[in-house]
């Protein structure tokens, strides 16, 4: 319970100490991140539909 | 000045670079002959079973592909004295550096299976149980690592990657024509004109030159022996160095199987070596021996990105130049990661098919983003500032990014649905 609890306030500490993103967003960056945001999404949906007609 | 003292300090400068060379080498040739991992060494001698010497010109294109992508890492390790994950953390903020880290997790562990699945494979030709070598394997690379010296780690996978070298006298044992090699393998061409079974292989070449865990070891290797900015030419070279070394490795396999299997159907290296046997006996030994070092070799390296990644995000001590008790969450994620690898390969009815196919999935979600982030980081001119990449640099690396990431994406795709393509 203790290393959980120890686990999870490091997770807390991580996500504080990188909350906002280094680089500076210019507009390439963000077109870049935003066109990998969608290719994940429809990759993962990709993944649910195949896992879904495999069940 | 006469002209043996002209020979004697050329001499001196070159010797001088080549001890200056020796010194920086190891994270560049390491990655890159690590990359013939026991998945790498299955394409190549089903690529040299089925179209013989035809796409050896195609493996001779992945020299540069390979070379870009890599010395990237090389460049950002050296300035920013940072392994990937850190920097993908720090860069694009928590979101995206849990979901490489989390996806970098799963993509070695699945690949580190089928690295046992080589080895065990491989070993099994000699008569030696799965469980026996899976405990070797666990045992020797725990000794390797637990030396607390970097240095030393780093020779003994140069040893390895020496033995990795095995097929280039197994391709000299086998006779091959000359002449073959040159007109049918140098000159581009597609054998049997372009079709889905040529295109899925090609693909596999492309899928086992560049894998996700590449860039954050090689990174991460760089800093743990401490490159700094100056070293970066001799790490380039290091890089280039290693990606010829791995094509050459490849093609040397593609002329044993292309030799000698020609036309005979190959699902994995230990099948090839198996029938190599029945042919010639030394060829098929070594083909098993170069099987058992690339999974070796690519195990030793996988399990060690993930756990310079997990120690630089959650800031434990993770220098190889450390020892157990000073970072002992280091050490133990490597070993849990090896363990529990090495177990699934020895579980009776284990899906081992399925992970093959999932190594190939989910290495596609990871790639692109870590090749993304790649690009990004090097155009971050604040913190490269002269290594940032420059516009041919930019040119030559995006039009490589963006060929891997839809070749590869097609892969993943159609390891998902093997019809969708026919």
């Amino acid at each position: 319970m203790r290393m959980l609890k120890q686990f999870r306030s490091k997770i807390r500490e991580i996500n504080q100490r990188y909350g906002k993103p280094k680089i500076e967003m210019s507009k390439g960056v963000k077109f870049s991140l935003a066109v990998l945001r969608i290719y994940l999404f429809v990759l993962v949906l990709l993944m649910i539909y195949k896992f879904i007609t495999v069940l | 000045m006469d002209f043996f003292s002209v020979l004697y300090f050329r001499f001196k400068k070159v010797w001088k670079a080549v001890r200056l060379y020796l010194v920086i080498a190891g994270p560049g040739l390491v990655v890159m002959i690590a990359d013939n991992d026991a998945g790498g060494i299955t394409t190549y001698a089903a690529t040299g079973a089925k179209y013989g010497y035809h796409l050896i010109w195609f493996l001779l294109l992945l020299i540069p592909v390979a070379y870009y992508v890599q010395e990237m890492t090389v460049r950002l390790g050296a300035v920013t004295k940072r392994g990937h994950a850190e920097a993908i953390f720090e860069s694009f903020g928590a979101f995206w550096g849990w979901f490489s880290l989390i996806d970098l997790m799963f993509v070695d562990w699945l690949t580190l299976v089928t690295e046992f699945v080589g080895m065990t494979a491989a070993l099994s030709i000699f008569g030696i149980p799965a469980w026996i070598t899976v405990i070797l394997v666990v045992l020797l690379m725990s000794i390797i690592v637990l030396n607390g010296r970097y240095w030393t780690w780093e020779k003994i996978a140069l040893g390895f990657c020496l033995l990795n070298l095995i097929y280039i006298p197994a391709a000299f044992m086998v006779n091959p024509s000359v002449s073959s090699i040159l007109g049918q393998g140098l000159i581009p061409n597609l054998p049997g004109g372009f079709n889905n079974e040529l295109f899925f292989l090609l693909m596999a070449n492309i899928g086992t030159t560049i894998a996700p865990w590449m860039l954050f070891f090689q990174q991460s290797s760089v800093v743990d022996k401490g490159l700094q900015e100056k070293d970066i030419n001799m790490g380039k070279l290091d890089t280039l160095i290693g990606s010829i070394i791995t094509v050459v490795v490849a093609i040397f396999i593609v002329i044993v199987t292309g030799t000698l299997l020609n036309g005979a159907p190959i699902d994995d290296a230990a099948t090839a070596a198996r029938m190599l046997m029945k042919t010639n006996h030394y060829v098929g030994a070594f083909m098993a021996i170069g099987l058992f070092d690339a999974g070796l070799l690519g195990a030793i390296c996988i399990s060690l990105a993930s756990s310079w990644a997990f120690g630089e995000i959650f800031g434990w001590a993770h220098s190889l130049n450390t020892k157990v008790k000073e970072a002992p969450w280091f050490y133990i994620s490597f070993f849990l990661t090896l363990a529990t690898a090495g177990v699934v390969p020895l579980i009776p009815g284990a899906p081992l098919v399925l992970i093959t196919l999932f190594v190939q999935v989910v290495a596609v979600t990871l790639l692109p983003a870590a090749l993304v982030f790649l690009i990004l980081l090097l155009n971050d001119k604040k913190t490269m500032g002269e290594y940032a990449n420059t516009p041919l640099q930019n040119t030559v690396s995006v039009i490589i990014v963006v060929l891997i990431i839809v070749l590869s994406t097609l892969y993943g795709v159609s390891a998902l649905f093997p019809n969708l393509f026919q």
